[in-house]
């Protein structure tokens, strides 16, 4: 089954110039259980699109369904957005609470649920995610990697079928980026539809497919093998994934490398098999 | 630099006072505040003044604590207290100029001083001894009753959570942000105060962008986190009236009760 169904989807910032969409025909079907990666460079739509996922923007022309559920459709919005969690760039402005464990109760008190199920729920996405002890700590005190995990937390503790990360890890330093990879992965062999929107493509190559957006289109999809390994990554403004760039080097120098290495331990396997 | 700025003065504790329900302790407060103010009376602020410190010695803050309390209106208090000193009609004791400094002046002045004290002492003490994540949801609940009359009780609390998450983030971007500035050589600590004033400019600029940029986000993500205001919203804690909270509503009950007995009867 799909969780999420766009068809020719086009949307058009109210304030952009000339009406350049920032999404143009885009038609995507992400299925349950799915780790789907979306990059693309700056300015190329991936975080619009992120957006219309929880339906905190709607499409201009097009639609985009979410179970079944068309986010254009006002009735709809909620349970939508309480089966799509959204976890963005900034640590920094996405905590509401002034403590990490109302943080986390922050959506299921939004969704009137009952004191003892809110406190099942932030005690089982505190475990999730490995903060079980930073309980009372005041969110300013965790580090980049913890707020970003903390973030999580607080989507999960609304019970989503799917889990956005809308470059979650952009701000974050090379360990906090592995922790929230870690938990995403976890995540994901839990049976959670993870949808990763990212520039790094050391991340993209740890998904099922890759999708490449391009000036608000998509260009390319297919597993990180087809997409990441591929030589024209450049004409969209990427770089290979730094596991491909030293293949190839190596496989220049006269390495006989078989093609298709995206992985830093794909790579250690060839390597010292 | 602005690292020492304390944000609340909360002293986790386990005391009768830190144990009390929020709600009860807001409530009390201003009977007792109320009390102060109708009864100008040496005794009741006697029998006050001991009731407060007895709190403020089971609660364990440190004297020093309550004095900083006093600081930011020590100026006021003394300036009270010379008003009276030298206002007041009476016994003369000295004579500074134009100006009679009388025993009565001195006895009433002494009186208003102690009543000020006291009012400081006592607010601070609701501060001292609750969690300001408590004293919010206390402030919602107490408020939620006059929802009907359109007081946005859970948008005042929310609010008040909000400005308790960002204000320790937001003087960690004042800092750095008065660092990158100074670091390109701006300068904050010399001139007139007019140029200081000035200075300060290039800091609350970029401040006060970057703050409506994280109020956007905010938004954005609580939107996404199904917020929609307080209608139909749940909590995770929930405040509930224990047999502390009734026992002391019982005592304050008894004293105010007690003091207005004695001063109908002219006792005191």
């Amino acid at each position: 089954m799909n969780i999420i169904e766009i068809s020719r989807l086009t949307y058009v910032y109210a304030a952009a110039k000339e009406n350049t969409p920032a999404l143009n025909g885009i038609n995507l079907n992400i299925g349950e259980g799915e780790f789907v990666a979306i990059v693309g460079a700056n300015g190329s739509g991936k975080s619009t699109l992120a957006r219309h996922l929880n339906a905190l923007l709607l499409p201009t022309e097009g639609t985009c369904k979410v179970m079944g559920l068309d986010t254009a459709r006002p009735e709809n919005l909620w349970d939508i957005r309480r089966q799509v969690g959204l976890v963005f760039q900034n640590p920094d402005n996405q905590l509401v609470a002034a403590i990490v464990e109302d943080e986390v109760a922050f959506g299921p008190e939004n969704l009137g649920l009952p004191p003892a199920e809110i406190r099942l729920r932030v005690d089982k996405a505190l475990q999730a995610v490995g903060l079980t002890e930073q309980l009372h700590f005041a969110p300013h005190l965790l580090s980049g990697g913890q707020k970003q995990r903390l973030a999580i937390a607080g989507a999960l503790a609304m019970e989503p079928k799917c889990l956005v990360l809308d470059e979650a890890t952009a701000m974050l330093d090379p360990q906090g980026r592995e922790e929230v990879m870690q938990v995403a992965r976890d995540l994901r062999e839990q049976g959670l539809t993870l949808i990763c929107i990212t520039h790094f493509m050391e991340e993209a190559a740890l998904a099922d497919r890759v999708v490449v957006m391009h000036q608000g289109k998509i260009v390319a999809q297919g597993t990180p093998k087809e997409i990441l390994a591929a030589t024209d990554l450049a004409k969209w403004g990427l770089e290979p994934p730094l596991a491909t760039e030293i293949a190839d080097r190596l496989r220049r120098r006269g390495l006989n490398l078989p093609r298709g290495i995206c992985r830093e331990d794909e790579l250690v396997a060839t390597l010292c098999p | 630099m602005l690292n020492d700025i304390a944000l609340g003065r909360y002293f986790p504790g386990n005391s009768l006072l830190h144990r009390l329900d929020p709600r009860i302790k807001i409530v009390l407060l201003f009977l007792f505040l109320a009390i102060i103010f109708l009864w100008v009376n040496s005794l009741v602020y006697l029998a006050l003044g001991s009731m407060t410190a007895a709190l403020i010695f089971t609660a364990k803050i440190p004297l020093r604590m309550v004095a900083t309390s006093l600081k930011p209106l020590w100026w006021i208090i003394l300036f009270t207290f010379l008003l009276h000193f030298f206002g007041t009609e009476g016994e003369g004791i000295f004579q500074l100029g134009s100006l009679t400094a009388t025993w009565e002046g001195l006895k009433q002045g002494g009186l208003i001083t102690f009543r000020l004290a006291l009012l400081i002492i006592l607010s601070a003490l609701l501060t001292f001894t609750t969690d300001p994540l408590a004293l919010t949801d206390a402030i919602e609940s107490l408020l939620s009753p006059l929802k009907r009359f359109g007081v946005p009780a859970h948008e005042l609390a929310m609010m008040m959570t909000i400005a308790l998450r960002f204000i320790p983030t937001i003087i960690e971007e004042t800092d750095r942000i008065i660092k990158a500035q100074e670091s390109r050589g701006a300068d904050f600590t010399t001139g007139n105060i007019l140029t200081r004033v000035k200075n300060f400019v290039p800091i609350l600029v970029p401040l006060f962008i970057a703050a409506f940029r994280r109020a956007d986000d905010l938004a954005t993500a609580m939107e996404a986190r199904c917020y929609r205001g307080g209608e139909g919203r749940t909590r995770l804690r929930r405040l509930q009236l224990g047999r502390l909270d009734y026992t002391a509503c019982g005592v304050s009950a008894l004293i105010v009760g007690g003091i207005f007995l004695l001063t109908q009867w002219g006792i005191i």
